[in-house]
C-alpha cells in the first residue's frame, strides 16, 4: 500500500513487489535451515507462538497516547485518564484500552534518534539501522522463518494494510522471498487465490497433475534447492486456495462483528484474531495516519478513536480466549512526535522519548517501563532504542534472538548481536 | 425583516487597518473575545488558564482553576457581567468577568470532549454549546441549566451563532453541515450545504476541514461560512481559505468567496462589518491574515497581514477594533482605521 504521509519520506515510495502472476514466485530460495542450533528449531515448533504487530503509520504522538503530559507546556489540551494498573495513567484519548492495561507494557523510554520515516520504520521493523551494505529481514519475516510450521497452510507474514492493493513486500532480505509479507489491501484475500473462471475444477486437477509428473521426473535427475524451492511455491499455492475462507472476515459471527465495529481498522483487528485462531504466524496490522504536522489533536481524536476501540477489544478477546500467553502484541511507529507544539497545531518528528507498547506471551503486564522527563523531551530512565525491542519481542516468544540463521551455510544473526533484550519487561 | 445594520463607525476604513496594541500571554493564543462593553479582550491559550486583558492599559488578569484543559471558546451575558469559558475538558465554567480575583462562579459539565464553541443569544437567554461529542446543547444562561439537547450533526461542532432575532441557531461542523435549530422547540428546520469545506482525504484517511467559522448579516439576509479547500495534504497544512455565501432566506449558496495564494490557509471566524462587507480571519502557513470581502464579488478588495499566525479574530462593540489571537503568544488589538481618526 502507498501510505501517504504529510512530508514525503522514503517509505512513501516504497516499491511492493507484484504477486508474480499468481502465488508461484512465493518459493523461498532463501536458507533452507534455520537456526544454527537444532534445538532452538524443535523447542519453536512445539509452542506455536504468534506476533502480531500494530503499525501506527506515519509517527503516533505518545503525549497524546502513552505517555501524557497533562498541564505543561508540552502536553496538549487532553487529560490522562487513570487505567486498570493504579498507578499508570494515558491518554484520555484511549478510554477502552485503559481498561486492558494490566495486559499491556508500555515501554515509554524509547530512543532510536532518526527522524525519517522510511529510515524510522526500517529500524523499527527489522532491529538495525539502514545501511547501504546490508539488508535485513523485517520482523514478520524473521518470526515466519523462526516458528511457521513448515506445513503452514496460511502464509507466515501477514500484513493488513489500510487500503490499496494486495501483492508481496520486498522485506525479507537474505531470508528470501518465501517469507515476504503477503498484504491484504483492505482486509481483503491474498490476490489470484481463485481459479479464473474459464478453469474448470477438473481441468485445473488434470493441469496440476500434469506438472506434478513433469516435475518429477525433473526432480529425479536434478534436485536443487531452486527447485524445492519451486515445488514448494506450488504446495503453497494450492494451500492458500485451499484456505481462502481464512481471510473472509465475514465469516466471522455477527455478534463480533458488530462488537468490533463497522470500520476498516475494526474488520482489520477482527481479521488479524481469525487470522492468528487460523494458525497464522505473524500478522501485521497497519492503521494510517499519524504524521501530524498540522491540527495534531484533533487528527489524534480521529484516528485514536478508532484505534481505541478495535485495539481494546482485540487485546481483551485474545486475553478471555486463552491467547495471550502465546501472542506477542506490539503497538510500533516509525518514531514519536515533538513534544513541541508547532504553529498549525501540530507536532513533528521526534525519536529521542517516546514509547512502544508490548503485550503477551512473555512479556509482562502490566508495567510500565522507563521514564521521561517532566516535558517529554528526553529519556530519563530505561532508556531503550530498536535493537533492544527486537530482541525482546523475538525472546518474548521463545526465539533465541542471540542465535544465527542458517542462510545458505552462512551463519547470520537474527538480531543486531552488539544489542540485548530489555529484561526488565520479560517474565 | 428590517435593517438592523449599526451606522458604519467614525474614521471606518480596513484599506488603512493597523496594529495599535500586542500583549503577550504566557501561553500560544487558541482563542479570544471582546466582551459586550468592549472594556476587555479575554484569550484562551495552549494552558488552563484564561487570559483577560484590559483595553485602556493591557493590564493581564489570569482567570486560573476552571478548567483541565484548553480553552477553545469564550462567550459572555448580554450585560456583560458574566464571562462564560468552554474548555477540552468538556466543561462550560463561569466568572465574574470584571473580577480582580476571578473565581469560578459555577462549572458546568456539558459535553463529552471539547466544548469548541459558544453562542449567547440576542436577548441574553440562551447559551448554546457545541461539542465533540457531536451535539449542540441549549442552557439558561441565568442557571446554567440545560434547555434542550440538540442531535443531528454528524461530526465535531466547531461553530455556532444565534440569528439576529434569536429564533435560529445555526451550527457547523466537522463534514461541512450547517444545521439550523428552532431555539423554541430545538426541532432541527434543515440545513446549509456547506460540504465544500469538508475533505476526507482517502491517502492519509482523514476528515478535514469544517465549518470553522459561521457569520450571519445583521439583516440575515446572508450566511456565510469558512473554512478550507483543496486540502491535498491535510496532515501537513496544504489548504486554501475558503468562505461560502448563502442566502439568508433560501438557504442556497450564492457565492464562494475566495482568497488567491495563502496556501497553507483556513479561514478560523468571520464576522459582518457595519459597511456590509465581510471580516475573514486567516492562520496558515502564510501568516496571519485579515481577508475583506464585498459580498457582491468572489475575491477579497484588501487583506492586512499581521506580524504571526492567527487562530481566532474578534469585532470589538464599536465596529472599529479587531482582536486577533496569535501563536507567538501575543493577543493583538487592530483599527480599521487611519492611524490619525
Amino acid at each position: 500500500m502507498k501510505c501517504t504521509y504529510s512530508c514525503n519520506g522514503a517509505e512513501h515510495a516504497m516499491a511492493r513487489r507484484q504477486f508474480l502472476a499468481g502465488i508461484a514466485a512465493s518459493a523461498g530460495l532463501g536458507g533452507l535451515g534455520v537456526f544454527t542450533s537444532p534445538l532452538a528449531a524443535e523447542q519453536l515448533s512445539s509452542r506455536r507462538k504468534r506476533v502480531v504487530v500494530f503499525n501506527m503509520h506515519g509517527g503516533l504522538s505518545q503525549l497524546e497516547s502513552w505517555d501524557p503530559k497533562p498541564g505543561t507546556e508540552t502536553g496538549g489540551p487532553f487529560r490522562s485518564i487513570e487505567t486498570s494498573v493504579p498507578g499508570i495513567r494515558i491518554s484520555e484519548l484511549l478510554p477502552e484500552v485503559a481498561r486492558q492495561m494490566h495486559h499491556l507494557c508500555l515501554v515509554r523510554g524509547v530512543n532510536t534518534s532518526e527522524d525519517d520515516h522510511g529510515k524510522g520504520a526500517y529500524m523499527m521493523l527489522t532491529g538495525r539501522r539502514q545501511t547501504p551494505a546490508a539488508d535485513y529481514p523485517y520482523l514478520g519475516a524473521v518470526c515466519a522463518k523462526a516458528m511457521a510450521p513448515g506445513d503452514s497452510p496460511l502464509p507466515g507474514h501477514i500484513v493488513i494494510t489500510p487500503g490499496g492493493g494486495g501483492g508481496r513486500g520486498a522485506d525479507s532480505a537474505y531470508l528470501g522471498p518465501r517469507y515476504s509479507s503477503i498484504a491484504l489491501g483492505n482486509g481483503k484475500p491474498p490476490q489470484n487465490t481463485t481459479r479464473p473462471g474459464q478453469v474448470t475444477e477438473s481441468i485445473d486437477s488434470a493441469r496440476n497433475d500434469f506438472r506434478k509428473r513433469v516435475s518429477d521426473r525433473f526432480l529425479s535427475r536434478r534436485r536443487t534447492a531452486v527447485t524445492e524451492a519451486y515445488v514448494y511455491s506450488y504446495e503453497q499455492a494450492a494451500k492458500l486456495m485451499s484456505k481462502r475462507d481464512a481471510f473472509d472476515v465475514s465469516r466471522e459471527p455477527a455478534r463480533d462483528q458488530d462488537r468490533y465495529g463497522k470500520y476498516d481498522l475494526a474488520r482489520h483487528c477482527l481479521l488479524a484474531r481469525r487470522l492468528l485462531e487460523q494458525g497464522a504466524t505473524f500478522v501485521q496490522v497497519s492503521h494510517s495516519n499519524y504524521d501530524t504536522h498540522n491540527e495534531n489533536f484533533n487528527f489524534h481524536i480521529e484516528q485514536l478513536g478508532e484505534f481505541d476501540h478495535a485495539f481494546a477489544t482485540f487485546v481483551a478477546d485474545l486475553a478471555e480466549r486463552g491467547m495471550l500467553d502465546s501472542t506477542l502484541i506490539v503497538v510500533l511507529s516509525e518514531f514519536g512526535r515533538t513534544p513541541n507544539i508547532n504553529l498549525y497545531y501540530g507536532r513533528d518528528h521526534w525519536s529521542r522519548a517516546w514509547t512502544v507498547v508490548m503485550a503477551g506471551a512473555k512479556v509482562q503486564r502490566g508495567i510500565a517501563h522507563g521514564k521521561t522527563n517532566a516535558k517529554g523531551t528526553e529519556v530519563v530512565d530505561g532508556q531503550v532504542d530498536h535493537a533492544n525491542l527486537f530482541h525482546t519481542y523475538l525472546q518474548a516468544v521463545g526465539v533465541d534472538s542471540t542465535d544465527n540463521f542458517d542462510v545458505e551455510g552462512r551463519d547470520v544473526p537474527i538480531a543486531d548481536p552488539a544489542s540485548r533484550l530489555i529484561k526488565q519487561v520479560l517474565s | 425583516m428590517t435593517d438592523s445594520r449599526a451606522p458604519v463607525p467614525a474614521g471606518f476604513d480596513p484599506k488603512q487597518a493597523h496594529v495599535t496594541a500586542q500583549w503577550r500571554a504566557d501561553a500560544p493564543l487558541v482563542c479570544c473575545r471582546f466582551e459586550p462593553k468592549g472594556r476587555f479582550v479575554f484569550c484562551g491559550l495552549e494552558s488552563a488558564v484564561v487570559e483577560r486583558f484590559a483595553l485602556a492599559d493591557g493590564k493581564k488578569v489570569p482567570f486560573a482553576g476552571g478548567h483541565e484543559s484548553w480553552v477553545f471558546s469564550l462567550a459572555f451575558s448580554h450585560d456583560g457581567a458574566r464571562t462564560y469559558t468552554g474548555g477540552g475538558d468538556g466543561r462550560v465554567t463561569v466568572w465574574e468577568t470584571a473580577s480582580d480575583a476571578p473565581r469560578p462562579v459555577q462549572k458546568i459539565e456539558a459535553h463529552r470532549g471539547w466544548v469548541r464553541a459558544m453562542s449567547m443569544s440576542p436577548d441574553g437567554a440562551f447559551l448554546a454549546t457545541g461539542g465533540n461529542d457531536r451535539l449542540v446543547k441549549i442552557w439558561h444562561a441565568a442557571t446554567g441549566s440545560l434547555a434542550r439537547e440538540l442531535k443531528g450533526h454528524a461530526g465535531h461542532v466547531y461553530s455556532l451563532e444565534f440569528s439576529p432575532d434569536g429564533k435560529t441557531l445555526f451550527s457547523g461542523d466537522l463534514m461541512g453541515v450547517v444545521n439550523l435549530w428552532e431555539v423554541a422547540t430545538g426541532r432541527l428546520m434543515g440545513s446549509l450545504d456547506a460540504k465544500a469545506l469538508h475533505t476526507y482525504e482517502g491517502g492519509q484517511q482523514v476528515d478535514f476541514g469544517g465549518v470553522r467559522g459561521l457569520a450571519i448579516a445583521p439583516d440575515a439576509k446572508l450566511i456565510a461560512a469558512g473554512g478550507l479547500h483543496k486540502a491535498s495534504n491535510p496532515l501537513g497544512a496544504v489548504h486554501e481559505p475558503l468562505v461560502l455565501l448563502f442566502d439568508g432566506q433560501s438557504h442556497k449558496q450564492t457565492r464562494t468567496l475566495l482568497a488567491d495564494a495563502i496556501t497553507g490557509g483556513v479561514v478560523w471566524r468571520l464576522r459582518f462589518l457595519a459597511d456590509g462587507s465581510l471580516m475573514g480571519a486567516c492562520g496558515g502557513s502564510n501568516g496571519g491574515i485579515l481577508l475583506f470581502w464585498k459580498t457582491d464579488a468572489d475575491k477579497d478588495f484588501h487583506r492586512f497581514t499581521l506580524p504571526n499566525i492567527l487562530r481566532d479574530m474578534d469585532l470589538h462593540p464599536d465596529g472599529l477594533r479587531v482582536a486577533t489571537s496569535h501563536h507567538d503568544r501575543h493577543v493583538r488589538i487592530t483599527r480599521l482605521g487611519p492611524k490619525s481618526a
